[in-house]
């Protein structure tokens, strides 16, 4: 069903979904999809609204546990290993698969703690010194360290909303994640913090392999190297983000590309 | 141009009628804020009311009628010191030695047969307290204040008998009766006679008791509260509990009293009146509260807040009580200092099992006869003799002021945890 674009490099992947299907209740959101999402590079998510790829993300870390009436049918494999098989440890998957979040969701906490959190939990950090470590490394990587040195025991919510948004990708990466997550991580942001966000997704593409949930298409073919086009819970086309723009298999991905619906 | 000006007056928003309509509203809206004015100042108003006439009677209550009466102990042939007059005993060391008497026969000399009748025949106790606390006054000539009887007290407010009235109007022109501040009313206990009564006895009950209630809901209501709302399946059952937990909250209080009387005597016969088993009964009524505060609290957590906590991997114990429990404390907090102090101000469950006995000490502790200050001011109330009615209102105010406490604090300790997010 799904077509996959004759030019798509074939690769390792990270993390693989065969044949997935999710439920709410009686509603089927997703439809038998299948893909799979390489190390090194940003998969872009694309399509109208309601067509279920935010869903699918939150399968992809099981955020979807905590909706009661959810049921995922098929597979989900993180380095050939089913994350929904029994006896899965749901900490450990997050642990390794992080998410970025719409609306910028700091802990009401300093922007020290805010980083520290997850190395703390999970015991990533021997001493105060490794942790101390760990939290510059983190708000480097996400290019914050410069602006927020000088106060690190402010709050975190006292952040600008961009601000905030790289305090929550710094808080990602601080344990190190192998695959992040992103649902719109610049719809709550103005054009300059989106320009800074894109340019840190830029900077992390080589260590980890990203996904990213978007509704700009200017976003997906600025940062993304593989794109997928959802439509009504199905991946309708799926390929390099240069052949998705400009050269569409399928009529309903030139149709959302050029703007005539979505 | 002039067509430009017809056309604008033509737009709806423009006309006559709209600006009529717009006049009716704003007299709407003149209405409501004067009616919300209007309510709030009749609620100051009854509360003003309130605490000005339960202070000017009660500032009554904080004294007692006393006589002056100058005792010269270094020829009273009483003797003792601190090692004698030390533990539990000194009192009845001192009364062995006819303190009673000397204080008897100091009173007649100085005032007269007639007079000295109206001391207390307690009075000697005040002045073995006073010995027991420095017995160096035992080499000297002191001048004690020493309670006058309840019908010279009445004597003294101008009621009662003729005669006493005469008598204390006599004593107080030779300026030895006077109406002092008595700071053993904070000290001392329930009595028979006004003159000899204290409120430090149902204080401490009701502090006791509210410690256990403390004790017992908090815990219990936070827990249920976050299982009900973090883990508990949506179906059914929880429905039924819901229903329930809401029901109890509304239940009267006695039928709580009733229950204590039926289970927890029942369990316990020998801690009839005791602090444990009133604050068991009155957790029974303060738990529901804190679970439908709590309850809410935690729904208004932000979920983005949970969502970030568990996509970062912390396991849903991590995130009950790294992040949804700090957040909703100011909450939970409210609710339970308000339930608290609904339980500080019951009476009926109280009475049902057994905390409204005459108790003239105070409670040692959680297992020993108590009652509490509301109960206290139930018995005080009842009582015939005149000057229960200051010793009421100043009870009434020392309930009060506790409540004001408790209050404070809960404000306090809710802008302590509060967080923005």
């Amino acid at each position: 069903m799904t077509v996959i674009h004759p030019n798509l490099e074939q690769l390792d992947a990270k993390m693989s979904a065969k044949d997935v299907s999710v439920f709410y209740s009686e509603k089927q959101a997703i439809d038998n999809v299948s893909i799979d999402v390489p190390t090194g590079h940003v998969t872009a998510f694309i399509g109208p609204s309601g067509c279920g790829k935010s869903t699918f993300l939150r399968v992809l870390n099981r955020m979807n546990d905590t909706i009661p009436t959810a049921r995922v049918e098929g597979t989900i494999e993180l380095d050939g290993e089913d994350i929904y098989r029994s006896g899965m440890d749901v900490v450990q998957l997050r642990a390794r698969v992080g998410m970025v979040f719409q609306k910028p969701n700091p802990f009401p906490k300093s922007i020290y703690d805010n980083i520290a959190y997850g190395p703390k939990i999970h015991g990533l950090a021997e001493s105060r010194e490794e942790l101390d470590e760990v939290v510059e490394r983190s708000l480097t990587r996400a290019g914050l360290w410069e602006e927020v040195k000088d106060r690190l025991l402010d709050s975190g919510t006292a952040l600008s909303g961009g601000q905030q948004q790289r305090l929550c990708i710094a808080r990602a990466i601080a344990v190190d994640p192998e695959v992040i997550l992103m649902d719109e991580p610049c719809s709550a942001l103005d054009p300059i913090a989106t320009a800074k966000i894109e340019e840190l997704i830029a900077e992390l593409t080589d260590r980890y392999a990203i996904v990213i949930v978007t509704h700009s298409m200017q976003q997906a073919a600025r940062v993304s190297q593989r794109t997928a086009f959802f439509h009504l819970g199905k991946i309708v086309e799926y390929g390099q983000t240069k052949d998705i723009f400009t050269n569409p298999i399928e009529e309903r991905t030139k149709d959302y590309i050029t703007g005539r619906y979505g | 141009m002039s067509e430009a000006i017809i056309s604008e007056g033509i737009r709806p928003t423009r006309t006559d009628e709209f600006r009529r309509r717009l006049e009716k509203r704003y007299k709407a809206e003149r209405r409501f804020k004067l009616a919300g004015l209007s309510a709030i100042l009749i609620s100051v108003a009854v509360l003003i009311f309130l605490l000005g006439n339960m202070t000017f009677n009660g500032l009554g209550g904080f004294q007692r009628a006393e006589i002056d009466v100058s005792i010269d102990l270094s020829q009273s042939g009483i003797a003792g010191d601190s090692s004698t007059l030390s533990g539990g005993d000194a009192l009845q060391v001192l009364q062995r030695q006819g303190l009673p008497d000397v204080v008897q026969f100091y009173a007649e000399q100085s005032l007269g047969e007639e007079a000295a009748q109206g001391i207390s025949s307690e009075a000697w106790r005040d002045v073995a307290n006073d010995i027991i606390a420095d017995t160096s006054i035992l080499r000297e000539e002191v001048t004690f204040s020493l309670a006058a009887t309840d019908d010279l007290a009445s004597g003294l407010k101008d009621e009662g008998s003729a005669e006493m009235q005469a008598l204390a109007d006599r004593l107080e022109a030779d300026g030895v009766l006077a109406s002092n501040f008595d700071p053993g009313f904070l000290a001392r206990s329930d009595a028979t006679s006004p003159q000899k009564v204290g409120i430090w006895g149902a204080l401490k009950g009701s502090i006791l008791t509210m410690i256990v209630t403390l004790l017992l809901a908090f815990p219990i209501g936070v827990l249920a509260a976050l299982y009900l709302e973090e883990y508990a399946p949506k179906n059914r059952w929880t429905d039924v509990i819901e229903v329930s937990i809401n029901n109890l909250a509304a239940v009267p209080s006695i039928i709580f009293g009733l229950l204590g009387l039926a289970v927890f005597l029942w369990m316990f016969p020998n801690l009839r009146s005791a602090p444990l088993i009133g604050g068991m009964t009155l957790a029974l009524m303060t738990m529901p509260v804190i679970v439908i505060s709590g309850r809410n609290a935690i729904k208004a957590v932000p979920p983005s807040i949970r969502d970030g906590a568990l996509a970062i991997g912390a396991s849903p114990v991590q995130v009950v009580f790294h992040h949804v429990l700090p957040l909703a404390l100011p909450g939970i907090l409210t609710g339970t200092i308000i339930g608290m102090a609904r339980a500080l101000g019951e009476t009926a469950p109280l009475l049902m099992i057994g905390m409204r006995a005459f108790v003239a000490t105070a409670p040692d502790g959680f297992t020993s006869p108590a009652t509490v200050l509301p109960v206290q001011i139930f018995l005080w109330s009842d009582e015939i003799d005149r000057g229960f009615v200051e010793r009421t209102s100043a009870a009434i105010i020392i309930l009060l002021l506790f409540l004001l406490l408790m209050n404070g604090l809960a404000i306090y300790l809710r802008n302590k945890f509060e967080k923005t997010w």
